[in-house]
């Protein structure tokens, strides 16, 4: 491990540099910042490895050379910002329902519309619930520094091959901006056999066909059950978040992303204090950590805090379930919330009548 | 003299292969096959002069042709 | 006696769901006996849209890729890319081709992809009930021009091929009919010299055939195969265009 060497990357190049590790070979992407040095590194670097870049001329074609690329049973890669997001979602759809394996990145900025290029995190609900049209999910990663960017994009090229389910990685401009030292892996991608389903010439074999089409009675409802199997399936097994300090906490803060990271400040400075606050990250936004939720003490509250005006929110609810009370704090637009915002919040909690002391 | 062999089960019966057979041996049929349509066929009596015209304009494959 | 006509071993012999006299059936099979020509059915892997060609991998026997509606060629585009010792092609309707996705097909076609391309324009939507097409005539009726295409409404038929002949990356294009057994033979010739450009690698080829859609022109398959003669042609002149 110790030669394994650390650089100093951003959230972007970090995401880039783990696709290539992981052997990722076709990129395709559509300008559109505060993702833009993802496409750089990718058209600078991913010919080094033998993969194949293109500048397409839309995200919808992006997104359309990652269907074709994934059908020819390379691993394939597409990244963009929200409202190229957006436009994707056509073809996320598809790759869903062709069950094919692929990693599409968003590096969110605010919206709706056009919006603005400042972070944020008000795509959770498009990344979670599955963004496009039909019954599918996507298996959501969202890492908090640099160093994970790196490692979960490895990650999800693993595991969406794994189910082939499509993945995505959730980070925002702050993320995708932001300089740390990462530590590269050495690691060589392991690829799995996909001669079974691929397209790739029907010499020797009978031909095969990727498809999201299923015309005939009952044909549709049963592949969308196989769906749901692999679904379920991923629930089960692939939940990951980070947890700190929840023994005795009275207050949980539950984060993600970039706010995880101001929500870790605050713990560390109200810890200082004697204050008993804990924290819940989940790493996979889909599959949502919900056992994280059941450990909770009889008096604990959750406060969660998000970059966007509640969306997380809504998995909390249903992971916890009414059984314990639980507030919001979030901007968007723009706007990130303080320590001192979210300090004077858990005050405020704290201090109201019938609240601890 | 050629010999054509209509699938008439595959026939949708649009006629073209009637329309276009320079020596007028294919014939709309009087009964129906599997689909409920007039399929063609082809007169027994007729001299195919094994042009292929019936079979290259063929939309649904329902011809083959041997000399 | 011998077999001198049969179907090519690259098309099942399944019944297709076309209509009587439509064009595809035809083009289906041109595409099939090129391949068999060439003897490149194993390293063959088609694209097909979305219209009334969506399932035409059920009648072709060689590997084929779905796409979104407008979407085949940037399909296509990747799965030559990553595989470029493959025959990658494919098969589009005017609306899938030359409405929501002429930014695909203009892109494609720019890069210089070494692709072939059978574009079937038939002048209307068939899949869903006949409506205008970006191709559709002055004139014609369809259940959205139901007093026919009107150029202050609904602007002109639109002539991608020649639209793509500007392009320094488009090797070939050609525009062939399947309206008598002679044309249809032309247009094995030039969906054959398609493929055998991309063999060469010469780069983005393209062959607009000219079909017949009975059912949505409101004629028997005989006048639909006419008015092509007649009618269509003026408006789409056959010929090498590039």
């Amino acid at each position: 491990m110790m030669n394994n060497k650390k650089i100093l990357l951003s959230g972007n190049e970090a995401i880039a540099r783990g696709a290539i590790q992981a052997g990722c070979g076709f990129y395709a992407g559509y300008p559109i910042t505060p993702q833009n040095e993802l496409i750089g590194y990718m058209s600078n670097h991913l010919r080094d490895s033998g993969g194949v870049f293109i500048q397409a001329e839309s995200e919808l074609a992006a997104i359309n050379m990652v269907y074709g690329a994934a059908a020819s049973g390379a691993r394939a890669m597409t990244s963009s910002s929200s409202p190229g997001i957006s436009l994707m979602q056509e073809g996320i759809s598809y790759i869903a329902g062709s069950a094919l394996p692929a990693v599409i990145v968003n590096i969110m900025r605010g919206g709706p519309g056009l919006g603005n290029i400042a972070p944020a995190q008000s795509d959770y609900f498009q990344a979670t619930r599955g963004g496009g049209h039909g019954d599918y999910r996507l298996i959501v990663l969202a890492p908090d520094s640099v160093q994970e960017a790196y490692d979960l994009t490895r990650e999800a090229f693993y595991l969406s091959d794994k189910y082939r389910v499509p993945a995505m990685i959730l980070g925002d401009g702050v993320l995708g901006q932001m300089m740390e030292p990462v530590e590269l892996s050495v690691k060589k991608a392991k690829m799995g056999d996909k001669s079974g389903w691929c397209l790739s010439g029907c010499q020797g074999r009978q031909p095969h066909v990727v498809k999201s089409f299923f015309l005939r009675e009952g044909e549709l409802e049963k592949f969308n059950l196989k769906l749901q199997k692999v679904y379920r399936r991923i629930e089960e097994k692939e939940a990951r978040c980070e947890e700190m300090f929840l023994a005795g906490a009275e207050i949980i803060l539950v984060a993600y992303g970039t706010m995880a990271r101001i929500a870790k400040s605050v713990i560390m400075r109200l810890r200082n204090e004697g204050k008993k606050i804990g924290l819940i990250r989940p790493v996979s936004l889909w599959p949502f950590p919900r056992e994280a939720f059941r450990a909770a003490g009889r008096n604990t509250e959750y406060l969660v805090l998000e970059m966007s005006y509640g969306q997380m929110l809504e998995d909390v609810r249903l992971a916890v379930a009414g059984r314990r009370k639980i507030e919001f704090l979030g901007r968007s637009g723009g706007g990130i919330l303080s320590e001192g915002e979210i300090i004077d919040k858990i005050r405020s909690l704290i201090r109201k009548p019938g609240g601890r002391k | 003299m050629a010999k054509v062999v209509i699938d008439r089960d595959k026939c949708k019966g649009c006629f073209l292969c009637v329309s276009f057979c320079p020596k007028g041996i294919i014939k709309k049929s009087a009964r129906l096959n599997k689909k409920g349509l007039n399929f063609v066929e082809v007169d027994p009596k007729g001299s195919c002069a094994g042009c292929l015209q019936c079979a290259v304009i063929c939309p649904d494959c329902c011809i083959e042709i041997y000399k | 006696m011998h077999k001198v006509f049969s179907v090519p071993d690259p098309l099942r012999k399944t019944p297709t769901h076309y209509c009587p006299g439509c064009g595809h059936g035809i083009a289906h099979r041109l595409v099939a006996e090129v391949i068999q020509d060439l003897g490149i059915r194993g390293k063959t892997i088609a694209v097909a849209p979305v219209g009334c060609a969506v399932v035409a991998y059920d009648y072709w026997k060689f590997d084929c890729s779905e796409a979104p509606h407008g979407r085949a060629l940037a399909v296509a585009t990747a799965i030559k890319r990553m595989q470029p010792e493959k025959i990658v092609f494919t098969y589009q309707g005017d609306g899938d081709l030359a409405a929501i996705g002429t930014n695909e097909t203009i892109h494609a076609a720019n890069r210089g992809e070494n692709l072939s391309v059978v574009f079937i324009n038939n002048a209307i939507y068939g899949m869903t009930g006949g409506q205008l097409a970006p191709t559709t005539l002055l004139g014609q009726k369809t259940s959205t021009s139901a007093a026919g295409r009107d150029k202050k409404l609904h602007g002109y038929p639109l002539k991608i091929s020649e639209m793509l002949a500007l392009l320094p990356g488009v090797c070939y294009l050609e525009r062939v009919s399947l309206h008598n057994p002679g044309e249809v033979l032309k247009a094995k010739s030039a969906i054959r010299r398609a493929f055998q450009n991309q063999l060469e690698g010469l780069g983005f080829s393209l062959v607009e055939v000219l079909s017949p859609c009975p059912t949505y022109w409101g004629l028997s398959p005989r006048e639909a195969l006419d008015w092509i003669r007649d009618v269509m042609q003026k408006e789409f002149p056959l010929g090498r265009i590039k």
